[in-house]
């Protein structure tokens, strides 16, 4: 009973908060309703018994990934003006896509009540008793390795890309040399001295 | 509690199950506040000793019902929205960082048993609950729709982000030791950890720099000074809460404290043993373990009061260099040691 509740809960949040996403006038509106969307799609996903990819749903997405969008949108200075002049110009594009996805859903409405597709036995059954953590790394570490790895090539690679793009060499700055800065004594940076009346200090 | 609900009073499970719940969550989070109150007062006692200064001394006996009156005169006080600010995120920035404080408690092991939702994934809910705190700071500072909130909550939000990683990477190096996300797991697995009489995973040489590191990473992670630069008064005046008053600026101290107590807890119950006594020897288990776990906390907040009452504030590029620079390398270098080590032992044995 209270997974139901639950589950109409979550959902209904979530189309909802999706829905508001696209129609919030405010962008920064929009990253929160978005924000709530996943938050409740992991809530969505615990229920399925997924708590791994719950966790890491609102731990990469809602704590990184959202975090960025909205720095982003808040700095944006936005003109609402211009926004709506938009609106027309974009009008035909927005309104074939509309047209795309409203037929995909029907399509995808007319195969679920066709029936459900045979895919054969599941690629690697698990017992029930094993967490979903260990689950998921068995299947990670043996049977997917290799496109495991590779994933993590594809960010490593696009991580330096990102690095080369942005980095450049200034020449008019001077940074700070920490470890000169925490090596400095203070008898390497004055001296004491004594001068006669009427001499001064020669520097 | 909920076979108590169940078989006592003869409430179907279902209901017995909310009921326990609820008491539960009551159970804990009603002390937290008290323990709020009081280890506020703690703070300015022992910065106050520190300065050769008497501290809050008037208000009931030894000054014990400052935090009461403070809390009662801001209670009583008008909130005030600015007239430019977004106003119902502007009053939901305060109720996020209150909550994300308080819902962390509820994986927190206090005793063998004693935890009110004993989940597998604890850690990983501590790191997604930990992780939203950023949006009651960040919210608080665009919603406020002044300079000095917007500096500091962009402040806060990449400060939190940064070492919310090193924090990542020590976590993984404890879950690899321990073999479990469950907090409780993590506790029992720190029975006797070093030499089979240290229970606490601080005590092994290769997790102890990874202690250090998640010490300091707490201070960053809760504000705390030296990395109190969301704050810093002599830049941002108050930081993101410049324009809050009342209950909403009540919201944001007793959140912030009940932030600083879970990071002395999470110290105690990932490194030092949690509700373990410090020594696995019989007698010691003779006090509940509950009252370990509160020593512990009480030396870590005696921790974070020293620092905030000696140690000078950092400077911002500091701050960054330290945790992207120095802690980011460091716990990437620990945990290859010790998955390295940890499979060097099992180098031989059957899989």
């Amino acid at each position: 009973m209270i997974q139901i509740l639950a589950f109409y809960l979550f959902a209904a949040v979530v189309v909802a908060s999706a829905a508001m996403t696209i129609l919030a006038r405010n962008p920064v509106h929009s990253v929160l309703w978005l924000i709530l969307a996943f938050f409740n799609a992991a809530g969505l996903m615990v229920i399925a018994g997924a708590e791994f990819i719950a966790m890491l749903l609102v731990i990469v997405y809602v704590g990184a990934v959202a975090v960025l969008f909205l720095f982003v949108v808040m700095m944006l200075n936005i003109d609402f003006a211009e926004l709506r002049a938009g609106v027309m110009r974009y009008a035909a594009i927005g309104v074939a896509l509309a047209v795309a996805l409203a037929a995909e859903i029907v399509i995808a409405v007319g195969a679920w009540s066709a029936g459900g597709l045979e895919l054969g036995r599941r690629i690697a059954p698990i017992d029930e008793s094993v967490p979903n953590i260990e689950a998921v790394g068995q299947l990670l570490y043996t049977r997917y390795l290799f496109v495991f790895e590779a994933a993590g090539l594809v960010l490593l690679v696009a991580m330096i890309g990102a690095i080369v793009l942005t980095h450049r060499q200034r020449s008019d700055v001077r940074p700070q040399n920490i470890s000169r800065q925490i090596n400095r004594r203070s008898k390497d940076a004055t001296r004491n001295m004594n001068p006669a009346v009427g001499q001064g200090v020669e520097l | 509690m909920t076979a108590f609900f169940q078989n006592t009073i003869g409430l179907p499970y279902g209901w017995a199950w909310f009921v326990a719940t609820i008491v539960g969550i009551l159970v804990i989070a009603l002390p937290l506040m008290l323990a709020v109150a009081m280890i506020i007062y703690a703070d300015r006692k022992i910065w106050a000793a520190m300065a050769l200064r008497r501290g809050p001394n008037v208000v009931g006996p030894l000054g014990l019902l400052q935090s009461f009156a403070d809390g009662l005169k801001v209670f009583l006080q008008e909130t005030i929205i600015p007239s430019s600010a977004n106003k119902g995120l502007f009053l939901l920035a305060p109720i996020i960082t209150f909550t994300v404080a308080l819902i962390v408690w509820a994986v927190i092991p206090f005793q063998a048993g004693v935890v009110l939702s004993n989940i597998n994934v604890g850690l990983l809910y501590i790191l997604a609950a930990s992780s939203l705190g950023v949006y009651g700071i960040i919210l608080a500072g665009w919603s406020s729709n002044s300079k000095y909130p917007f500096y500091s909550a962009i402040r806060a939000a990449a400060q939190m982000v940064s070492y919310e990683v090193s924090i990542g990477f020590v976590l993984i190096s404890v879950i690899l030791w321990a073999g479990t996300f469950n907090l409780s797991g993590i506790v029992e697995a720190q029975q006797g950890h070093v030499l089979g009489f240290l229970n606490g995973f601080g005590f092994n040489p290769l997790l102890f720099p990874l202690a250090v590191v998640f010490l300091i990473s707490a201070l960053a992670e809760t504000a705390r000074a030296p990395f109190d630069l969301t704050e810093a008064e002599s830049e941002l005046v108050a930081g993101y809460q410049t324009e809050y008053s009342s209950m909403a600026f009540a919201l944001y101290w007793l959140g912030e404290y009940a932030n600083v107590i879970l990071m002395c807890t999470l110290n105690a119950v990932l490194f030092w043993g949690g509700y373990l006594p410090p020594v696995d020897w019989a007698p010691l288990y003779m006090v509940p373990g509950i009252l370990w776990l509160f020593a512990k906390i009480l030396f870590f907040f005696f921790i974070f009061s020293w620092v905030k009452a000696t140690v000078p504030r950092y400077r911002y590029d500091q701050l960054m260099r330290l945790g992207w620079k120095i802690f980011l390398p460091l716990s990437l270098i620990f945990v290859f040691l010790v998955s390295g080590w940890l499979m060097f032992q099992r180098v031989g044995l059957p899989a």
